[in-house]
């Protein structure tokens, strides 16, 4: 963006290439915002890819339309999530994580050569991944549980891309001791960056849980190694695929603190809270791998119990304690804005036509309401037994990962393109609609898959009338209405992330260079986002009584669902 | 704000915000009811999947569930075997135990099971992982090959149910069913 004050700073004897961001104060160093740039790009074009055999997928779903052949759709959906599920998001977190380490904390980016070879193993790695999907012998889903075995060039994809994140976290690392060294920030580190180093260790932990497996099933695919046991491969392959997405849920969580900062002026309630809420992240997000087993031979219930409920449930307190902080942070920040009538004029008039502020505060209520609740009733040993393998569960992480993570990290977008390209947003309308169109495309997505799911509609399926099946058997109508409206929803959910993908390029290409003395963003940041208060109280005298309201409204949906569940058990066949 | 360092150096030391408070409370004795409700669904709950596992060669486990199907095959009036679909219908005696095989893409043999009786039914899986959804009553549980799985299960319903494949196990996955009845 805006050079104010280009120059060149020596510290400690290295280089370093700064300017100061006129719109936000902030110092950005050369190389990060390179790295940053790359980074974001990369993540839109697999976003852009991925989504779209993402609706190959629901389109084939949809039982009147069925678009494509079995063996298609089989390949179609290994593709949708790698693509997705990985490659989006974890280019977007390395932006994220450069963006938390080198910008906010007034540094440069260690060992940028490094950064760029991270880049580059993760591009090879996401490629590879392509082509051996593409090839046809590697639709195998992206869990891959053996003995079905895919192409070797499948696993040594993923092998690569692994490798290229952990040198790219290794760098995050690294800025985060450059940055002390060289006394670039007083006192304790921003709490985005806080999230971020707690996305940035379990990443290290899912890293290393992948290659634990990923390597010898790739040596297995070589003829190497002559089995992979089936139960082993699971236990450790969800150490990896299920705290990769709680990466994403630390990154999207420091997303939500920094978009309501920026565009609001929001601060936490209280550093304390919400840092320890970070910190139970760290001791037991990782205990989810239990949550894709508790349908499983040869695990004990004790063993059970203790891990899917991340011992006594301690990371899910994290989570809903972030859920009553950040509204709460938004409350208090507009009540000081002067929106203070009756309990939720603070909402009413919060930017609703902001795109960054409509992504992050839909993704937030969309992944405690439907991602966050469902994955607990999910995650609860007894009660998994009714949604395992249904579609209940790709619902549920649909909910999570796409109406929680993706929205966020849109919603970000909107503010990384002035800051990192230097250009406006084109086409304000549409940018102000493309949150909502996306936000209910992928909130519908959820739901009616959850719906089938609790319907018994298996996942990963291609055909619910199994009509070539030895023993026919008729899924419900309704079964057919939720697939035929989850198709609906996903159309308007390919809209929505279309039209993000079109702005986004259209902004970095052809939007109004914003390097003019007076320049002005078409969605403005908040004035005093970098401005130190003192003068509101994170404590005593403030009152919240809308976040209390909404918190009490998440809490009423949880303990009733949760019950819900129980309910339906009980009528089950007994199991004893 | 959350994107600089806290202006209070001392962060740690501002007392939280009674709300907050509050709600980590509420909150973190939610969690520990979760907790503790799992555990009590042991004692007071009437569905709990057993963890009875025994490791077993594929093949012999195959050859179990021949030999089960073999002697409990269901007979018609005139003393002939009954097959349905080409699958023979299997009848295990109340109580005791029953075999039942996954394998690419079919769910064998066709069981016929006592509404209100116990089953010990053993479940595993020739070649690759498969999941054993019985519906509409909807059981889903995933089956491992080298792995016999015993569960004990009572039906408390009468009816033909469908057993799907929700594990995908290649091309022919959405072809992959079985058949259990529960009569009177």
């Amino acid at each position: 963006m805006t050079a104010v004050n280009e120059g060149t700073y020596a510290g400690s004897g290295v280089q370093a290439e700064y300017r100061t961001c006129r719109f936000t104060g902030l110092k950005i160093e050369r190389n990060a915002e390179i790295l940053i740039r790359v980074n974001a790009v990369a993540a839109v074009v697999f976003l852009a890819w991925g989504g779209l055999l993402g609706l190959l997928v629901a389109l084939t779903r949809w039982p009147a339309i069925q678009l494509l052949d079995a063996e298609l759709f089989y390949l179609v959906l290994t593709g949708h999530g790698a693509n997705v599920l990985v490659f989006w998001i974890i280019f977007f977190e390395v932006a994220v994580l450069y963006f938390a380490a080198a910008v906010l904390l007034n540094t440069r980016l260690a060992a940028p050569k490094f950064a760029w070879l991270g880049f580059a193993l993760m591009i090879v790695g996401a490629l590879m991944a392509n082509y051996a999907v593409l090839r046809g012998d590697s639709s195998v889903m992206f869990t891959s549980y053996p003995p079905m075995m895919a192409s070797h060039w499948f696993y040594l994809s993923l092998i690569l891309f692994a490798v290229g994140a952990l040198v790219a976290v290794c760098c995050f690392f690294a800025t985060l001791v450059v940055a002390k060294e060289e006394g670039t920030y007083e006192g304790s580190v921003p709490l985005v960056t806080f999230g971020a180093i707690t996305a940035a260790i379990i990443a290290v932990f899912t890293i290393a849980s992948g290659a634990i497996i990923l390597i010898p099933t790739w040596l297995w695919s070589l003829g190497l190694i002559s089995e992979i046991d089936s139960l082993m491969y699971k236990l450790v392959w969800w150490g990896f695929g299920h705290s990769s997405q709680q990466i994403n849920v630390s990154a999207h969580v420091a997303i939500w603190y920094a978009i309501a900062a920026m565009v609001l002026g929001a601060k936490p309630l209280s550093e304390k809270v919400s840092r320890m809420a970070f910190f139970m992240y760290i001791l037991f997000l990782q205990l989810a791998s239990a949550h894709h087993l508790l349908a499983e031979p040869g695990l004990s219930e004790t063993w059970k119990i203790v891990n899917t409920s991340y011992m006594m449930y301690l990371a899910v307190l994290g989570s809903m304690i972030h859920g009553l902080t950040v509204p709460g942070a938004i409350e208090a920040a507009q009540r000081r804005n002067g929106y203070t009538r009756g309990a939720f004029e603070w909402l009413t008039k919060a930017p609703w036509g902001n795109p960054a502020f409509s992504g992050m505060f839909m993704s937030l209520v969309m992944f405690g309401f439907i991602g966050g609740i469902t994955g607990v009733i999910l995650g609860t040993e007894q009660l998994n037994i009714l949604m395992h393998n249904t579609l209940y569960v790709p619902g549920h992480f649909h909910g999570t990962v796409v109406a929680g993570t993706t929205l966020a990290f849109m919603a970000a977008t909107y503010i990384l393109v002035p800051l990192f390209f230097g250009r406006d947003i084109v086409w304000p309308t549409l940018a102000k609609w493309q949150p909502y169109l996306f936000g209910i495309g992928a909130g519908g997505i959820s739901l009616f898959m959850m719906g089938a799911g609790t319907l018994g509609v298996s996942r990963r399926h291609w055909d619910l009338a199994l009509t070539d099946a030895v023993h026919a058997f008729e899924y419900p109508p309704a079964a057919y209405l939720m697939m035929a409206l989850n198709g609906i929803f996903g159309v308007l959910a390919s809209i929505g992330g279309a039209l993000f993908v079109i702005i986004v390029v259209a902004s970095i290409l052809f939007g109004r260079k914003l390097d003019g003395p007076d320049a002005k963003l078409t969605f403005p940041l908040h004035d005093r986002s970098r401005e130190s208060v003192a003068t509101y109280g994170s404590h005593a005298t403030l009152k919240l009584p809308g976040t209390i309201i909404l918190v009490a409204i998440f809490f009423t949906a949880f303990v009733l669902y949760y019950f819900v569940n129980w309910m339906y058990l009980s009528e089950l066949w007994l199991l004893r | 704000m959350a994107i600089t360092p806290p202006e209070n150096r001392l962060w740690w030391k501002e007392p939280i915000h009674g709300i907050e408070l509050g709600w980590v409370i509420i909150a973190f004795l939610w969690g520990l009811f979760m907790f503790f409700f799992m555990i009590a669904w042991h004692f007071i709950g009437q569905q709990n999947l057993s963890t009875e596992t025994y490791r077993i060669q594929p093949w012999r486990f195959a050859d179990k569930v021949e030999a089960f199907a073999d002697e409990y095959q269901v007979v018609d009036e005139n003393g002939e075997p009954v097959f349905e679909n080409g699958v023979p219908v299997v009848r295990p005696p109340a109580g005791g135990d029953a075999y039942y095989l996954a394998r690419l893409w079919e769910f064998w043999p066709i069981l016929e099971l006592q509404k209100g009786q116990s089953y010990r039914l053993h479940l595993s899986s020739a070649d690759w992982q498969h999941g054993l959804s019985i519906q509409p009553t909807n059981i889903n549980i995933s089956v491992h090959p080298g792995y016999m799985h015993v569960i004990n299960i009572t039906p408390t319903e009468t009816g033909d149910f469908g057993v799907i494949c929700n594990e995908y196990c290649g091309i022919g996955h959405h072809n992959m069913t079985g058949r259990i009845r529960v009569v009177d």
